[in-house]
C-alpha cells in the first residue's frame, strides 16, 4: 500500500461516532423551542371517496386548540415532488380538496398547544365522506371500467404521451421465431416500508426577521426547500432548512411531505410548530417500496445465448406518483439486466390505483427487476442444461456492447465480479471463464457473438 | 384531571416534575427534563429505543407511567457517561462501529449495560437474547453483538486489576 494513503485499508473512527455513543447527537426531534406547536392530520379512513363535508367545531372547542388548516388555506396546494426536474402534471394535494384517493391521505391538519391537545382535537373531526369502489392490483386498475384514480382518465402515468416507459432494440419477434427455447416468468414483488428508527419529522420556527428555519430530518434538503417554496409561493430566500443527523432513512426521508404543512402552520400562528409522524403513520402513511408485477419471456439458444428478452412491468404507484414515475425509467434502463442481448422490448407501467403512495427506497425500480431477471437466468439455466455460473458467463456484457436502452457499457465488471465472488465461495470455474474479462469484444478472435 | 407531583432519582439526583395522569417516563425524560438521549422510536413498546433502568432493571420507558417510578432509581444513557472518557459499553460501541444512524444506540448501550450487570460474562446467545426487544434497520446486529462482547471483555479486565 503506497504510504500516502493513510485511510485505505484502515479502520476510521465515525465523526458523529462520540455523539451517537452519548446520546448527544441531536435529531430533529431532540429538538424544542418555547411556545413550540404540535401539528397532527385528520387522514382519511376509507381508500377512496368524496369529501362532502368538514365539521370542526367540536375540535374547535377542545382546550389548547390552536387552529385548523384545510385545503383552501395552502396557497399553491399541489405536491408533486418531481416537478422539480420537469416531470409532469401536478397531481398530488398537500391538503385533500374534493375526493381522498388513498386511505390515510392528509385532509385536515390540526395545530394545538400540546401535542394530547392536538391528538384529542384530531378524533373530534367530523368527516362526511361518500365511499367510491376503489382499485389495489395494477393490472385490474387498467382493465376498462377500473375506478379512475387520477385527474387525467386512465390509471397509468404518461411517457411522451405513452402509457408506459418504452425500450425497443432489435426484433424480438423475429428472435422469438429462431430461438431454441422459450422461457417464461413471472414476477411479484411486495411493497415495503423503509421503516428507520426514526419517523419522519420537522420543526419549523419563526425568525425575527420574517424567515422560518426549519429543522428536519429529510434525505433531500433542497428538494424540500424548494417544494416547500413552490407550495407556500414565497421565495426560497425566505427558508432557511437545517438538516443534519438522520435516524435511518433508506429512501423513505425523500419525499417531502411534513416541511410544507408545518412551516405554513408556522406562517399562519407565528409559533414554533413540531411536525412528527407516529410510527403507525411512518408505516401505514407515509410511502413505501412500491409493489411491482414483472413478465419475461426470453428467447434462447441451444448454447445458452439469450437472443431476445420482452418484458412487461407494472409497478404500484398508489394514489400519487411521487418518485415512481423516474423508477420506472432507471427500471426501463436495467431490466435487461447486465446480459448482451440483441433483441430487447421493454414495457414498463406506472401504474395508479388506491393504495399509498409508493416512493423511493434503495435502488428502487432495479432491485425488482434483478430479482426477476436473476430468477429468470436461473430458469434459463435449468432449460438449457447448464449450471448458473455458466449461463451469466456466455451472456455477460462487456465494455463496448451496446445496451437496449442505447448507452455503451463503459464500466463493466460482471465477469469480474463473478471470477472474485467463485473464489471466495471456493468454486472452481473451467478456464474459459477464469480468462474473460470485460475487455471489449474484438471481432477477429473473440469467440463471442457475431 | 388535575396534575400531580412525581419524585424520583434520576441519575444520583432527586427530581420532581408536575405530571399529568399517565404521562410516560420517555416524556418526562425528553420533553420537561431535556434528556434526549432516551429515543422515540414507536411509543408502542416494540422497538426498544426508549430502554432506561429502573432500579437497575431495563424498562422501555414509552409505556411506563412516570408515577409507577416515584421513588425509584432511574439510570439514562446520561447518567452512565462520565464526566470525561467513555463507559466501556460506549467505548466498545465506538470503537467497533456498532452504529450507522445512531438512533437505536442509547437503547441498545444501556439494555447491554443491564445485561452486564447482571451477566459480566455472557455467551452470544445471552448477548443476542438480551437485545431482542432492540431494533437496529442499520447495522444488521453484528457489529452491536460484538460491541458487548468487547465491552464484557474490556470490564472484566478492569475488575481483574482492581481485585490485585
Amino acid at each position: 500500500m503506497s504510504s500516502h494513503l493513510n485511510v485505505v485499508g484502515q479502520s476510521v473512527r465515525r465523526s458523529d461516532g462520540i455523539g451517537h455513543v452519548t446520546g448527544r447527537t441531536q435529531y430533529s426531534a431532540d429538538r424544542s423551542f418555547p411556545g413550540m406547536l404540535h401539528l397532527k392530520m385528520v387522514r382519511s379512513p376509507l381508500h377512496h371517496a368524496l369529501i362532502k363535508g368538514i365539521d370542526l367545531s367540536d375540535a374547535e372547542r377542545v382546550p389548547g386548540f390552536v387552529r385548523a388548516l384545510t385545503a383552501k388555506d395552502v396557497p399553491h396546494n399541489r405536491y408533486t415532488i418531481l416537478s422539480l426536474i420537469g416531470v409532469e402534471p401536478e397531481e398530488e394535494f398537500v391538503l385533500a380538496e374534493d375526493r381522498v384517493r388513498f386511505k390515510g391521505e392528509a385532509i385536515v391538519a390540526i395545530v394545538a398547544e400540546t401535542e394530547a391537545a392536538a391528538f384529542e382535537a384530531v378524533s373530534k373531526v367530523h368527516l362526511d365522506l361518500e365511499e367510491l369502489p376503489a382499485v389495489f392490483d395494477v393490472e385490474e386498475a387498467l382493465k376498462p371500467g377500473a375506478p379512475i384514480v387520477t385527474h387525467w382518465g386512465n390509471n397509468t402515468f404518461m411517457y411522451e404521451g405513452h402509457p408506459c416507459r418504452r425500450v425497443r432494440f432489435g426484433d424480438v419477434d423475429k428472435a422469438f421465431e429462431q430461438a431454441d427455447y422459450i422461457v417464461e416468468g413471472v414476477y411479484n414483488t411486495s411493497p415495503i416500508e423503509q421503516a428507520p428508527m426514526e419517523t419522519t419529522g420537522c420543526i419549523a420556527v419563526p425568525e425575527a426577521n420574517g424567515r422560518y428555519i426549519v429543522y428536519t430530518n429529510t434525505q433531500a434538503l433542497y428538494f424540500s426547500l424548494d417544494n416547500t417554496s413552490i407550495i407556500l409561493q414565497i421565495p426560497g430566500n425566505r427558508l432557511h432548512f437545517i438538516g443534519g443527523t438522520v435516524g435511518g432513512g433508506f429512501g423513505g426521508k425523500v419525499d417531502v411531505i411534513v416541511e410544507p404543512i408545518a412551516t405554513l402552520a408556522a406562517i399562519l400562528t407565528n409559533r414554533p410548530v413540531r411536525f412528527t409522524y407516529s410510527r403507525s403513520e411512518e408505516m401505514q402513511v407515509s410511502s413505501t417500496r412500491s409493489a411491482w408485477r414483472i413478465y419475461m419471456k426470453d428467447g434462447v439458444m441451444k448454447d445458452g445465448r439469450i437472443v431476445a428478452r420482452k418484458v412487461t412491468s407494472y409497478a404500484d404507484s398508489g394514489a400519487y406518483s411521487r418518485q415512481t414515475p423516474y423508477a420506472l425509467t432507471k427500471h426501463a434502463a436495467n431490466a435487461a439486466g447486465p446480459y448482451n442481448i440483441p433483441n430487447v422490448s421493454i414495457d414498463a407501467y406506472c401504474v395508479y390505483t388506491n393504495r399509498q403512495p409508493s416512493s423511493a427506497m434503495r435502488g428502487f425500480g432495479i432491485t425488482m427487476a434483478s430479482f426477476a431477471l436473476e430468477v429468470q437466468m436461473d430458469k434459463i439455466a435449468e432449460r438449457v442444461g447448464v449450471d448458473p455460473w455458466t449461463i451469466r458467463f456466455i451472456n455477460a456484457y462487456r465494455n463496448g456492447d451496446m445496451k437496449p436502452h442505447r448507452k455503451l457499457a463503459e464500466d463493466a465488471t460482471l465477469i469480474e465480479t463473478m471470477q472474485a465472488a467463485a473464489t471466495l465461495v471456493g468454486h472452481e470455474l473451467p478456464d474459459e471463464f477464469k480468462a474473460m474479462t470485460s475487455a471489449p469484444r474484438d471481432a477477429s478472435h473473440d469467440g463471442g457473438r457475431e | 384531571m388535575a396534575s400531580t407531583i412525581v419524585t424520583f432519582e434520576l441519575g444520583g439526583r432527586e427530581v420532581e416534575v408536575m405530571v399529568k395522569p399517565m404521562t410516560t417516563l420517555q416524556s418526562v425524560l425528553r420533553n420537561q427534563l431535556g434528556f434526549t438521549a432516551t429515543k422515540e422510536g414507536c411509543r408502542q413498546g416494540g422497538c426498544g429505543s426508549c430502554t432506561v433502568l429502573v432500579n437497575g432493571e431495563p424498562m422501555m420507558s414509552c409505556l411506563l407511567p412516570v408515577e409507577d417510578v416515584a421513588g425509584q432509581r432511574v439510570t439514562t444513557l446520561e447518567s452512565i457517561t462520565p464526566a470525561e472518557g467513555l463507559h466501556p459499553l460506549q467505548r466498545a460501541f465506538l470503537d467497533a462501529n456498532a452504529f450507522q444512524c445512531g438512533y437505536c444506540t442509547p437503547g441498545m448501550v444501556m439494555i447491554s449495560k443491564a445485561l452486564l450487570d447482571h451477566d459480566p460474562a455472557p455467551s452470544d446467545d445471552d448477548i443476542r437474547q438480551a437485545l431482542t426487544g432492540n431494533i437496529c434497520r442499520c447495522t444488521g446486529y453484528r457489529p452491536i453483538v460484538r460491541a458487548v462482547q468487547a465491552a464484557a471483555e474490556a470490564m472484566s479486565d478492569d475488575a481483574g486489576e482492581q481485585a490485585r
